[in-house]
């Protein structure tokens, strides 16, 4: 059988999702920028751990901690929206739930990565 | 066909539980299942850091929390899958680069992965203790 995609579709390359390569490519980017935020993360919590309020609060008052700390929210955060995106399209056959739990995916990762990244402004700033 | 049985004795496709489990199949079920472990476990660090907000005292609720037993444990899980899913993710780079198919390499790397994830977690508990 002949190929039946057009020329242009086929210059483009996007495939039928219409986004190519984007997922793959985001999910790299974000994956790559993790292994030093997650590292930074990791000794971070090790560095606070029990430590009292007011040098946890001083610890997130240095920009360069916080702003590390909000860069490690924000890149995980996407980095999981895009996973779980995919064990969703995998296992979840039925049209109905797959759509509903796509969402649920960004409901989730939107609250997460809102709620952590209000409360490092918050105590960053000066509580 | 009229008499064929289609409900039962039909042949299946070999399926997991069908092949023996093998290492580099074992982490790259480990590698999306930590992935979804960590999904989930950034509640705790948005509990702990909108406690911390929140003021002293529900600060000192949620370091109460994560220093029970049972917080340790679960940060302890949590270490664990953080360390392995980024080891995973470091042999998946080896991959994009094109480097690693063989089967020798392949099975050197997904062990590296385990052995690695584990004595990494148990050295960074180590320093964590030192530290403290």
């Amino acid at each position: 059988m002949s190929d039946m995609r057009t020329p242009l579709a086929k210059v483009r390359g996007l495939g039928s999702a219409k986004d190519g390569t984007t997922h793959f490519w985001r999910q790299r980017v974000t994956a790559v920028a993790n292994v030093f935020l997650i590292s930074f993360f990791v000794i971070l919590v090790i560095a606070l751990q029990g430590a009292d309020y007011a040098s946890f609060t001083e610890a997130l008052q240095n920009p360069v901690i916080s702003i590390l700390l909000l860069l490690v929210i924000l890149v995980g955060c996407l980095h999981m929206k895009l996973g779980m995106q995919v064990i969703i399209e995998d296992y979840i056959h039925s049209e109905g739930l797959k759509l509903l739990l796509l969402m649920g995916n960004i409901f989730f990762v939107s609250i997460i990565a809102l709620s952590s990244v209000v409360a490092v402004l918050k105590i960053s700033f000066g509580g | 066909m009229a008499n064929a049985d289609l409900k039962a004795n039909r042949p299946l496709s070999p399926h997991l539980q069908i092949y023996k489990p093998i290492v580099t199949m074992v982490m790259s079920i480990l590698h999306r299942i930590t992935g979804a472990a960590l999904y989930f476990g950034t509640i705790l660090m948005a509990f702990w850091l909108v406690c911390a907000a929140a003021g002293p005292e529900s600060y000192q609720f949620a370091m109460d929390v994560f220093g029970s037993f049972m917080g340790q444990l679960v940060l302890f899980g949590f270490t664990w899958a953080l360390v392995h899913h980024m080891l995973g993710g470091l042999r998946h780079f080896v991959w994009d680069m094109g480097h690693g198919f063989d089967l020798s390499a392949a099975n050197w790397m997904a062990r590296a992965t385990i052995i690695g994830s584990v004595s990494l977690t148990v050295i960074l508990w180590i320093i964590g203790f030192i530290v403290a």
